[in-house]
């Protein structure tokens, strides 16, 4: 079990606004790396960051022992890291079968393999009875799940999973955790940005926490939670509210 | 030396007018976010409207401006609100319908044009239409067109007039807010569509001034609308979407290109230098003058 | 699966043995025409319906076809018919600068950007007097005096179009194109190499929408930089066959340009000659207006994309659910 993804000093500078000021951290291979804050802290813009949607100011990102700072979004899911969105677009004329297979092509080229790694991602994360229907029909719940399941079909090594739990119901909440849980039992180290303090306390195992670009704390979720600065970062927002 | 400065001073003054055709484009491009293929043929209806009104009732274009702008205006008004505000409800596979129904827009008017005056070119002449006067500048003589200069003139009254608008009175500052933050400036009790409905009324306004006061200098016809719609967003994308600056920077750029690439290239090339120009700013100038200048 | 096909099929079993019972030349030159627009409309829809990048510049394709096939002619003494083969290859070459200039736009800047990029081939042809004989045009004799033949050559373009669309868009290809159109970022955190496959789309495109040039070529026999470098006729006539009929759809291109072309000659003939049967009736009082009528149909384009965008966004076909409800319901009240 190494270090499966480092970020080293990475800075991202939006003409002047300092979204992102001198973050590092290193995930472990296994585990469930918690990225929280307030909001507009940057928690967005790391992932964004790592995927390479937007070009890094300055730093490294070092992924399974590679730089992957300068490639291309597509090259570094290639590799293995997978993400989901905090809005989700799934292809929504299509059904929810063709969109995990449109995601599952990556490593089964053919359609017959495609087709079958897709119905087995979507038994996993418990979507099959909607499989013939329309994503476009299906509520926000399971279109987050869905949203999983595209990412998960291109079978990474680290899963990026952006306020997944945002708009669910308690209930919800509860099956996401646990498919959460699965997929990382299942060997794949997972980041999770989330505001919903429940979810992100319960299942990870450690806490990056970052307020205006910045890390104010890292540690265990107990440890984390004490954290002064962490509390003023919250609270700080919750008196302003 | 002579030609340089002749070029230079007719680029320059053509480009004022220009001016006013892309202050009109970008606001409409930037509150709207409106790709409006439709803004030369917009213009195209002012210019018949100035002839109707010189060749009838004999009224001369520059006071024609009091009639075209408002009758621009109501034309503007009438396509937002009923062809482009109704599309914002409708769902469809390409988000570019926008784009598709302003070209649907320009067809119509111009075969409505067509049908009323025929293809013929039609022209209108003035006492000043050919009148120039001699200016010695460094020592070269320079022909200026008499109608040209009063035009632009009349372009940069228009043109302060605008930005006193749109810095000074509040309608102006509610556009401006809906340029920036369309979902902002509903919570402060702006009411986008209107706002949207009466940009393109302006948008238009403004370009039918400057179809008014070019019409001494060209020829009309129905297809005239195509190359200024070019023109138009030539100058838009140069000056950097939603930038009335810009646009003054944008249409003055593409006055003196035009200028010089017919003196010196050839008149052939003179549209094809518009696109390339056009082309290559897309590219590499995203966000056009505004960008370099941060105005 | 050949049953949900039963409306096509019979179509093209219709289309097959047409010309054996329709030999009235005119009619065949509006069915070929119809044909021909087929074929660009599904190149048009490959692009821009399923991949979601909407073009205002197919005439380029379509006249670097052309021009391809009157060339080898009029300069190498080649006939024309090669030029399918090399306006094949010619357009495939030239869509990769084509792309790679405009795809880094997006959405409607790329439809901008293309719309500027097809002007200048127009203007290329136009001033590039010792390559293309600019404004004089190109003439070729044409090889045939009957129509027939154009027609299955026509046919089996529009066929081979609309089949491989078919075969695309049930393969790996199809489904990339559909993700890259719904949201490309997307698109590309999947693994999607986004600039590869919009290329690949625009390959398509260009193909098919520069074999029509080749046929345009030979069956017209004059072709000059106004005509196939066109704005409004070829790169908006595109765009309006297969909105009409449906984008994003695989038949829309087809109804489109039934659509169009009928409208176009319905127009241009007053009726196909009804209104002027008329006129003779009432004594000659609605000449002019029928002469109105015959000069209407770039209005009646115009009107009918302001309507169909307003009312049916997805086209004849794409809403043709929602059409066979309205009706349905104007029936039972």
């Amino acid at each position: 079990m190494g270090t499966i993804l480092e970020l080293q000093s990475v800075c991202k500078n939006f003409g002047g606004l300092m979204a992102v000021n001198n973050v590092s951290f290193k995930v472990e291979e296994g585990e469930i790396f918690g990225l929280i804050g307030p909001n507009g802290s940057g928690k967005t813009t790391i992932f964004n960051l790592i995927n390479h949607f937007f070009p890094v100011s300055s730093g490294r990102i070092i992924f399974r022992g590679r730089d992957i700072t300068n490639m291309k979004t597509h090259q570094i899911c290639w590799l293995g890291i997978g993400r989901t969105f905090q809005v989700v677009k799934p292809l929504k004329r299509l059904t929810v079968l063709d969109n995990v297979i449109a995601s599952a092509f990556l490593r089964h080229p053919d359609m017959e393999g495609a087709r079958a790694k897709a119905e087995e991602v979507i038994e996993f994360c418990g979507l099959s009875k909607y499989a013939n229907h329309l994503a476009r029909s299906l509520p926000i719940g399971w279109r987050k799940r869905l949203e999983i399941a595209r990412a998960i079909a291109t079978e990474p090594k680290l899963l990026l999973l952006d306020e997944t739990a945002a708009g669910l119901t308690p209930g919800e909440l509860d099956q996401a955790i646990e498919l959460i849980k699965k997929i990382r039992d299942s060997g794949v180290t997972i980041i999770i940005v989330e505001h919903i303090m429940k979810v992100i306390m319960s299942i990870s195992d450690r806490i990056h926490a970052i307020s205006y670009g910045q890390t104010i704390a890292e540690g265990t979720p107990e440890e984390v939670a004490r954290n002064p600065k962490v509390i003023e970062a919250y609270l700080g927002e919750e008196l302003n509210a | 030396m002579e030609i340089f400065l002749q070029t230079l001073v007719a680029g320059f003054l053509k480009g004022g007018l220009y001016a006013l055709i892309g202050i009109g484009m970008t606001l409409i491009m930037g509150v709207m976010g409106i790709i409006n293929l439709a803004h030369g043929q917009m213009m195209m209806v002012a210019m018949y409207i100035t002839y109707v009104l010189f060749e009838f009732f004999h009224i001369d274009p520059y006071l024609a401006l009091f009639v075209s702008m408002p009758a621009l205006f109501l034309l503007g008004v009438i396509v937002q609100k009923y062809t482009l505000n109704p599309l914002m409800k409708v769902e469809s596979l390409l988000p570019e319908n926008q784009v598709l129904m302003t070209v649907g827009v320009a067809m119509v008017l111009t075969e409505v044009c067509r049908f009323i005056f025929s293809s013929n070119y039609r022209s209108v002449k003035t006492s000043y239409s050919d009148a120039t006067w001699l200016v010695n500048i460094a020592g070269a003589e320079i022909s200026i067109s008499v109608a040209l200069t009063i035009a632009f003139l009349i372009a940069c009254v228009l043109t302060a007039a605008m930005f006193w608008f749109l810095l000074k009175t509040d309608l102006g500052r509610s556009i401006r807010a809906v340029a920036q933050d369309e979902e902002a400036a509903a919570l402060m009790g702006v009411n986008p569509e209107r706002m949207r409905t009466l940009t393109m009324g302006i948008g238009a306004a403004l370009v039918g001034a400057a179809g008014t006061l070019l019409l001494p200098m060209y020829y009309l016809f129905p297809d005239i609308g195509g190359p200024f719609t070019r023109r138009a967003f030539i100058i838009t994308i140069l000056g950097g979407l939603g930038s009335t600056v810009g646009a003054i920077f944008g249409g003055v750029t593409l006055g003196l290109a035009e200028a010089f690439g017919a003196t010196y290239i050839g008149m052939d090339f003179e549209e094809m230098v518009g696109l390339i120009i056009f082309l290559l700013v897309l590219l590499f100038l995203p966000g056009g003058f505004k960008r370099l200048t941060k105005v | 699966m050949l049953a949900e096909r039963r409306i096509p099929l019979i179509l093209l079993g219709i289309l097959l043995v047409l010309p054996l019972v329709v030999t009235e030349p005119y009619y065949l030159h509006l069915l070929i025409l119809v044909l021909m627009w087929v074929t660009i409309g599904t190149g048009w829809n490959i692009l821009a319906g399923y991949t979601g990048q909407v073009s205002f510049g197919a005439a380029a394709f379509f006249g670097v076809g052309a021009y391809s096939a009157g060339l080898l002619a009029a300069k190498l003494g080649i006939s024309a018919w090669w030029g399918f083969l090399v306006g094949a290859v010619a357009c495939a070459i030239i869509a990769v600068p084509f792309g790679m200039i405009t795809f880094p736009l997006r959405g409607a800047y790329f439809a901008l950007g293309s719309l500027a990029l097809g002007e200048i081939f127009r203007h290329i042809a136009i001033i590039w007097e010792d390559f293309t004989e600019g404004m004089v045009g190109i003439m070729v004799m044409q090889t045939f005096i009957s129509k027939i033949p154009y027609y299955y050559i026509a046919l089996a373009l529009a066929v081979a179009s609309i089949v491989s669309l078919e075969l695309v868009m049930r393969s790996k290809l199809g489904y990339y194109f559909v993700s890259i159109r719904e949201d490309q970022d997307a698109a590309a955190s999947l693994g999607i190499n986004t600039t590869k496959y919009k290329m690949i789309s625009l390959v398509f495109h260009a193909l098919m929408t520069g074999l029509a040039g080749a046929l345009y070529m030979n069956y017209m026999g004059f072709i000059d930089p106004e005509v196939v470098f066109n704005l409004h006729d070829v790169s908006i006539m595109a765009i309006l066959v297969a909105i009409v009929g449906g984008v994003g759809t695989i038949y829309g291109p087809l109804v489109g340009a039934f659509v169009m072309v009928a409208v176009q000659e319905v127009f241009r003939t007053a009726g196909f000659g009804l209104l002027d049967y008329i006129n003779q009736q009432v004594g000659g009082s609605l000449t002019t207006f029928i002469k109105y009528v015959k000069d209407a149909h770039v209005l009646a384009f115009g009107i009918l994309v302001v309507v169909v965008i307003m009312a049916l966004p997805n086209g004849l076909v794409g809403d043709w659910d929602r059409i066979m409800g309205r009706l349905r319901k104007k029936r039972r009240a």
